[in-house]
């Protein structure tokens, strides 16, 4: 049986699209056969960060509707041979899907893939209610605002009381907290929140911190998946976090302030 | 069949909501229930009640029992019973088979708990006093923002309530952890009810519906468990030392 994945936050830029990229790219790269689905029907972001937007034919729609079969839809990603994407359909909205067909295709998925990463468009509306439905796992994607972190809980609160596991009265979704796009600087002087902050507010299992870098964009604009770029620090926490889910323990990263380090190192004030 | 198999009497306690009414005015009295059942329906469908008129006896203000108990009966309330009514009351309430209950008729002594309650409750209020004690609700998973609780009972929370969270209470609300939504304790105006919390960053609290929003609570210091209740209709908050 897969286990179901879904990278979802509440509010939108947090960095959803590009962590379901990374970690299904981590999980798969450590072998473990993957696919990744985007949710974000009408939309379509995520096959331009896996950078496979010139071989889509089929999309999610299309299979769920019976006009095409999962081998038609889903493509391999060409860094990884374990890696399967099966990307959003750009012309219909997400009235298109619905909970059945999604249920059928993730059950097919299940039969043959180890983790399934459902990334979930913004809001709480269908399309992220069809996302985390059938999740045995949740990501929550949040950055160190106020706003952000308000609705992350929000999306904690439908995940335990509306998927299928809460219906079912089976055990509840694991939630894992992922903080992104943080700043250590800006946490310094004040205008964020700081890690400490996010964990009171949420208290959840926290499965890693990524810092705020250009290597994000970078990763975006060439549909490289961060990860996969193993100097920078987003790749490398990314990577951390990939292993931390997989119950490795991992030291946590980029949490301190770079001027902080300079300063302690040059004894400045 | 052997007789004795066909029925039997026995002692035994029913609960019911006592309905105590301070007003004659039956257009207030009307409008005062819906709102009542609107905020708890399925505990007032069919609910059956007794109503107490000894306070208005007290006061010599006259009362039609029956156009109060068609008013009942419309609002899908079973009125069981009338209490405090003079004979002449008791007859009318009789000819709509609504039984007398003797548990306490006119001229006994008013329990202190209710003159109490007569002091801080506005003069036009009915207070339906609930004789029934459910066990308090329990909830050890964190109640999220969006999330609403609402307890026919005391509440019990082990876990925090986040802001944008709300949670109400007939009785007492204790969490034993940070409250950072809306908190409503004694939503059905009880005003001994109090809230109790480990750390509180309310967005708003309330007993019996007097409230103080986070722009109130300000000054209160933080991470110090504190219980809310209510004094003189002020709502008092302490530090629990």
């Amino acid at each position: 049986m897969a286990r179901i994945i879904v990278v979802t936050s509440g509010k939108g830029g947090v960095g959803k699209t590009t962590t379901s990229a990374a970690i299904a790219m981590g999980l798969a790269k450590r072998g473990h056969k993957t696919a990744v689905i985007d949710f974000d029907v009408g939309l379509r972001n995520l096959d331009l960060i896996m950078g496979c937007e010139r071989r889509v034919v089929y999309d999610f729609v299309n299979v769920i509707n019976g006009e095409a079969n999962l081998n038609q839809a889903l493509i391999r990603d060409k860094n990884c041979n374990q890696l399967y994407i099966l990307p959003a359909s750009q012309t219909r909205d997400k009235d298109a899907l619905n909970l059945e067909g999604v249920g059928r295709v993730l059950e097919e998925l299940s039969k043959d893939f180890k983790y399934i990463v459902c990334d979930s468009p913004a809001g709480i509306e269908k399309g992220a209610y069809l996302a985390m439905y059938y999740a045995d796992d949740a990501f929550v994607v949040t950055n160190p605002e106020v706003s952000s972190v308000r609705d992350s809980d929000r999306m904690l609160g439908i995940l335990a009381s509306k998927s299928r596991r809460a219906e079912l009265n089976m055990e509840p979704i694991k939630e894992y907290l992922l903080l992104s796009r943080y700043d250590s600087d800006r946490v310094e002087s004040g205008e964020m929140l700081s890690l400490e902050d996010v964990q009171e507010i949420l208290s959840l299992h926290l499965l890693g911190v990524i810092p705020e870098s250009k290597s994000v964009l970078n990763a975006s604009n060439s549909g490289i998946p961060v990860i996969l770029d193993e100097k920078s620090d987003a790749g490398q926490a990314y990577a951390d976090v990939v292993a931390r889910y997989l119950g490795e323990k991992k030291p946590l990263r980029f949490i301190d302030s770079k001027k902080g380090f300079f300063r302690k190192l040059f004894g400045g004030k | 069949m052997n007789q004795s198999s066909i029925l039997d009497f026995r002692s035994g306690t029913s609960f019911a909501p006592i309905l105590i009414l301070y007003s004659n005015d039956m257009e207030m009295i009307s409008q005062r229930l819906q709102e009542k059942i609107a905020s708890a329906p399925d505990f007032f469908r069919n609910s059956p009640v007794l109503f107490d008129l000894s306070e208005l006896n007290e006061n010599d203000m006259e009362i039609d029992v029956a156009a109060l108990i068609s008013r009942l009966r419309q609002l899908s309330l079973f009125p069981v019973g009338i209490r405090g009514g003079d004979p002449l009351q008791e007859k009318q309430a009789l000819a709509l088979a609504v039984p007398v209950d003797s548990g306490r008729s006119r001229g006994d002594p008013i329990l202190p708990e209710i003159q109490k309650r007569d002091d801080a409750v506005p003069e036009f209020q009915a207070v339906i006093r609930d004789a029934v004690r459910t066990p308090a609700m329990m909830i050890t998973q964190p109640v999220r923002s969006g999330q609403r609780v609402y307890a026919a009972s005391d509440l019990v929370i082990l876990a925090q309530v986040s802001a944008g969270a709300e949670i109400m209470a007939e009785g007492n609300i204790h969490i034993y952890n940070t409250l950072r939504g809306r908190a409503l304790a004694g939503v059905q105006g009880d005003i001994e009810a109090r809230l109790f919390c480990l750390d509180l960053q309310a967005e708003l609290v309330s007993i019996a519906g007097i409230y103080k929003t986070s722009e109130d609570l300000k000054e209160i210091s933080r991470k110090k468990p504190v219980q809310v209740y209510l004094q003189d209709q002020a709502l008092i908050i302490e530090e629990l030392s």
